[in-house]
């Protein structure tokens, strides 16, 4: 795994936070690409917003698979066995009410106090935040996936979000390709570097202000 | 003997009008009472209020009163699996509210349980926020929302029995058992009808004393 770059280091380490027998919500995307990167003996629960849990993939070409079965994308899934049904009012009490112990999502923009926009881009027409909003204010532990910058280069972890909210003070951690970053009370603490950067370039790409601490661990 | 609530798709669109709020479940297009919207559009129903979570892909399920614009306002969590209503909106000629989808689901619980909002901590620091009032209990703030409800519900169940005991089916369940509690009348649609006492009464999801009117669904939806 020592090579392992990009969006599947980001995916291989966001994995890393589940413990085994994690009820877990994936964002559509990326999210979904940490089941790709699963420790060795780390067994999780797939939640989906629109009333499952113990979704377990696309069919294969060719595969049957209940067509009622679909995932937060809309995409039909397949239900492992073991896996459960339930309306939605059932299903967003669980994540209002923390039951889901780790939600992962992307990010337009994350910031140092916590606050996560990844809804609403204004002059733009918003496609509706879904049950974003619920999920960040609700999971245990709500980690953001991210490119740590923009298509343009721009930094996505600020001082402070521009863009409206998904939720304020809610975000734990932050995994870009680069690093990962813990939030907690004083700031944002880099925990981790991906190998092959180094503390002082995840610096210049970053806006927000980084608690450095004596050792820094890495990755991978 | 428990009387029959079965209906012809004509005689259930007898109580869909011009100008209602009307409940339509579904997510992206699964547990979408299609036949029922179907009726909506031969009728004609006209500038509804639709109460949704979205509207599913175009041309299909809710998507259908996107197309011939009978939509006047939309509630919904999500427009972003059908196009066209997209462009609609992009073109300022839709007006939609969002709200967030578990707020959605708690304000029409909320709607058809007679209670007059729920405390919620979603929403809290974001433009959902704004204009509402924020109510402290123990130490946390929480924001009020308010109910929702319709007057009529079209619902989507996998089963049904002629007095309207209804059953849905895996992910297509959905908002079906909630919109169902909360509007004036309440119509389901069923894949499959059938006698009253077939059903194992503790696996019934919706009661039938809640359904007005019980229509067969066109096969392969």
């Amino acid at each position: 795994m020592a090579n392992i770059t990009g969006r599947d280091l980001i995916a291989y380490r966001t994995a890393r936070f589940f413990e085994d027998g994690d009820l877990v919500n994936l964002g559509i995307g990326m999210p979904t690409k940490c089941l790709e990167f699963l420790p060795e003996g780390i067994d999780v629960w797939v939640d989906t917003e629109n009333g499952a849990i113990g979704l377990a993939g696309s069919p294969a070409d060719g595969e049957w698979t209940d067509p009622d079965v679909v995932d937060a994308a809309g995409a039909v899934s397949k239900l492992r066995t073991g896996g459960c049904c339930f309306d939605s009012f059932t299903s967003f009490g669980y994540i209002r009410g923390g039951h889901v112990a780790v939600s992962v999502l992307g990010a337009y923009e994350v910031d140092q106090e916590g606050n996560l926009a990844n809804w609403m881009v204004p002059g733009t027409t918003a496609a509706g935040m879904g049950g974003a909003m619920d999920l960040v204010a609700g999971a245990r532990k709500v980690i953001i996936m991210t490119e740590h910058c923009d298509k343009k280069g721009a930094p996505k972890i600020l001082k402070k979000c521009t863009l409206p909210l998904t939720a304020a003070n809610e975000v734990d951690y932050i995994v870009s390709e680069l690093c990962v970053l813990h939030r907690t009370d004083a700031g944002l603490v880099l925990e981790e570097i991906a190998p092959g950067t180094t503390v002082e370039e995840v610096v210049s790409k970053t806006d927000a202000d980084l608690i450095i601490p004596a050792t820094v661990g890495t990755m991978i | 003997m428990a009387k029959s609530k079965v209906v012809s798709v004509d005689a259930a669109m007898e109580k869909v009008h011009d100008g209602q709020t009307v409940l339509i479940p579904g997510f992206v297009n699964v547990g979408v009472p299609e036949t029922l919207i179907k009726g909506m559009v031969a009728k004609d129903v006209k500038n509804v209020n639709v109460i949704s979570n979205n509207t599913s892909v175009k041309g299909r399920g809710i998507g259908l009163l996107v197309h011939d614009r009978r939509i006047k306002h939309i509630t919904c969590s999500h427009i972003g699996s059908n196009t066209e209503t997209v462009e609609q909106v992009v073109a300022g000629e839709l007006d939609v509210t969002f709200v967030p989808q578990g707020t959605l689901c708690e304000r029409v619980r909320a709607g058809g349980a007679g209670i007059g909002g729920i405390l919620t901590p979603t929403g809290l620091g974001t433009p959902i926020a704004e204009g509402k009032p924020v109510i402290n209990v123990d130490g946390k703030d929480f924001l009020l929302e308010k109910p929702l409800h319709g007057d009529v519900a079209l619902i989507h169940a996998w089963k049904a029995d002629k007095m309207g005991n209804a059953v849905y089916h895996r992910t297509a369940r959905n908002f079906n058992q909630i919109f169902a509690t909360a509007a004036d009348w309440v119509i389901v649609e069923a894949e499959t009808i059938v006698e009253v006492g077939e059903l194992d009464p503790d696996l019934i999801m919706t009661p039938g004393a809640l359904v007005d009117m019980v229509v067969q669904a066109e096969k392969g939806e």
